[in-house]
């Protein structure tokens, strides 16, 4: 039972890390019709910024300063980057963010070394908050999900109650429109992608010390979340919550269950005993392909939905 | 003059489908873009707008705005209704009306109150998603957003397209009403009728250029250009 609330709650602080940096991306493309493959590279900066903000001037200022500079590099990216290759079409779009995925890798691997970083929950968030049964709840998760639950409110609410989410908002319908009444357009895309941007780098800077800080990070964390806006439907921030917060949760259970899918045969009345192909893969316990449950998962939805949960196009 | 278009030319890729067009709007004029499906007359809102790369002169009140992006063009003072409304469909009718100001707040001729007089049917539903309206709504929505900008010229792209005879009446007094306000106008139709009747001058589109200038006397009295321009 305690492994059901503990795991619970783990998998909701993981789903609210998914959903900062989903949520970045599907608005991104929404918006532009860009798919960033150098969304959670960004992340990665973030982490790796973090480290070394704090241990300059510690983990608070960090907190603030490092998704600020994420930010601001990806205000650079779009003016220099994007904008520039945006009249050659979505292909070239995709190869170039496709060349920064490679080029970001390369540059922290040179800047930081190929050895994970001693980058870690700051002192005054290392104690548990409580504890069920025996197990305990770390105090910096649920700093995490303050974190990400009031940035969630503050996006809301920039989206919902200003005029520049009024304007974000037209954009992402008709940017032709917007134009023609005076908006401009290219300064909304700016802003949207170093938002998100931003968005990845607070997730790096809280979730490189949750998860490691390694060179490897952006290529572990790049496929589940391309499979959460896949799985919520692109362009849809309702259905990208969901599906964040689904992810988290099934790949933390995925990962403590010691069940093999011939366990739940059993009280079914049904035992496999021969010797093939299809008791091997029945006889492997879940935590071992939890990993390519997202995958599967992903598969599955666009066979039978394409759109995804709440997409309003198709993938 | 306001407007003055010389020589334009536009293309969509490959294809060449402004030839060259030349027109003028005068400061609170009346004139109409006729002609029959395909021939280019939205091309050329677009062209004058900054949405489609336009090539030749385009000047309003003597500045060059050829290949300005749109969002300058709009705020040189030409307002825009594109003909397939392009209503921001999950936002309210009231956010619409929003959008259409240059700057939160900042008024001019038109304000909501205006609208809503203008249009009850809008006032009732000023927080209804405008996905829901009716095409009639959405018609005036998109007129009255576009106004909301405060524009000294504005182009009309067919905004009695699929309306019933009701409605179309509806758009005629808008027009008016526009005009009335001092906003000149260039209005692309279909319908002869309501654009003969309102328009001080007009031209006739054909592949891509001008084929006919006139009032909408000289166009009355000038049966070959309906038969082989506008007539179906
Ligand atoms: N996005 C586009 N890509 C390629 N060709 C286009 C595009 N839009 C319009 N065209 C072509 O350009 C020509 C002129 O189109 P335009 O929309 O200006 O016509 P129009 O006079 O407004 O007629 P209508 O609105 O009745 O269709 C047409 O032959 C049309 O097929
Ligand atoms: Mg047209």
């Amino acid at each position: 039972m305690e492994i059901v609330l503990i795991s619970l709650l783990n998998g909701l602080v993981y789903g609210m890390l998914l959903f900062m940096l989903a949520s970045g991306l599907t608005l991104i493309f929404s918006m532009m019709g860009v798919l960033n493959f150098a969304h959670a590279s960004i992340y990665m900066i973030g982490a790796y910024l973090a480290f070394t903000v704090s241990q300059v001037l510690g983990f608070f200022p960090a907190l603030i300063i490092a998704p600020i500079l994420c930010g601001l590099l990806g205000a650079a990216i779009e003016i220099y980057g994007l904008r520039r290759v945006h009249h050659n079409g979505h292909i070239a779009e995709l190869l170039f963010t496709f060349g920064l995925v490679f080029i970001i890798q390369r540059g922290v691997q040179m800047t930081w070394g190929m050895l994970p970083m001693a980058y870690r929950v700051p002192a005054i968030l290392d104690f548990p908050l409580f504890t069920v049964y025996g197990a305990n709840f770390p105090a910096y998760r649920g700093f995490m999900l303050l974190i990400s639950a009031g940035m969630l409110l503050a996006t809301w609410l920039l989206l919902k109650k200003t005029r520049i989410g009024l304007i974000i908002q037209a954009a992402l319908t008709h940017p032709q429109m917007a134009s023609s009444l005076g908006h401009n357009v290219p300064m909304v895309f700016t802003i949207v992608f170093a938002g998100g941007c931003l968005l990845a780098g607070l997730a790096g800077v809280i979730g490189g010390n949750y998860q490691t800080t390694e060179p490897g990070m952006a290529e572990a964390m790049g496929p589940i979340v391309f499979v959460v806006v896949v799985f919520g439907g692109l362009g849809s921030l309702a259905g990208c919550f969901i599906a964040s917060i689904v992810m988290g949760v099934i790949q933390t259970f995925a990962v403590v269950i010691d069940y093999s899918f011939i366990d739940f045969l059993k009280p079914l009345g049904i035992s496999v005993t021969a010797d093939n192909l299809l008791t091997e893969i029945l006889t492997v316990p879940v935590a071992r392909i939890g990993a390519l449950l997202p995958f599967a998962m992903m598969i599955l939805i666009l066979l039978f939905r394409p759109r995804g949960l709440l997409g309003t196009r198709d993938t | 003059m306001m407007l003055e278009v010389r020589n334009l030319h536009a293309y969509y890729g490959q294809s060449h489908i402004l030839h060259g067009v030349d027109l003028e709007v005068g400061e609170g004029e009346i004139v109409s873009l006729l002609g029959r499906n395909g021939v280019g007359r939205s091309t050329t809102c677009k062209a004058i707008m900054g949405l489609v790369p336009p090539q030749g002169v385009v000047k309003y009140r003597g500045k060059d705005v050829a290949g300005l992006r749109s969002d300058l063009v709009a705020r040189c003072g030409i307002g825009y209704v594109p003909e397939d409304r392009q209503i921001f469909p999950t936002l309210t009718v009231r956010q619409n009306l929003e959008l259409g100001l240059k700057k939160a707040g900042k008024f001019g001729r038109w304000n909501f109150q205006d609208v809503f007089r203008l249009f009850p049917n809008l006032d009732a539903r000023q927080d209804t998603a405008a996905g829901v309206l009716s095409g009639g709504e959405q018609q005036m929505l998109t007129m009255c957003r576009t106004l909301m900008g405060d524009p000294d010229l504005i182009l009309i792209d067919e905004p009695t397209e699929g309306l019933a005879p009701k409605l179309v009446e509806q758009v005629g007094l808008l027009l008016e009403e526009i005009a009335r306000r001092g906003v000149s106008i260039l209005l692309v139709e279909q319908k002869l009728t309501i654009a003969l009747k309102i328009c001080a001058r007009l031209y006739v589109m054909g592949h891509g250029r001008i084929v006919f200038e006139g009032t909408p006397a000289d166009l009355n009295a000038n049966a070959d250009v309906r038969r082989e321009w506008l007539e179906v």
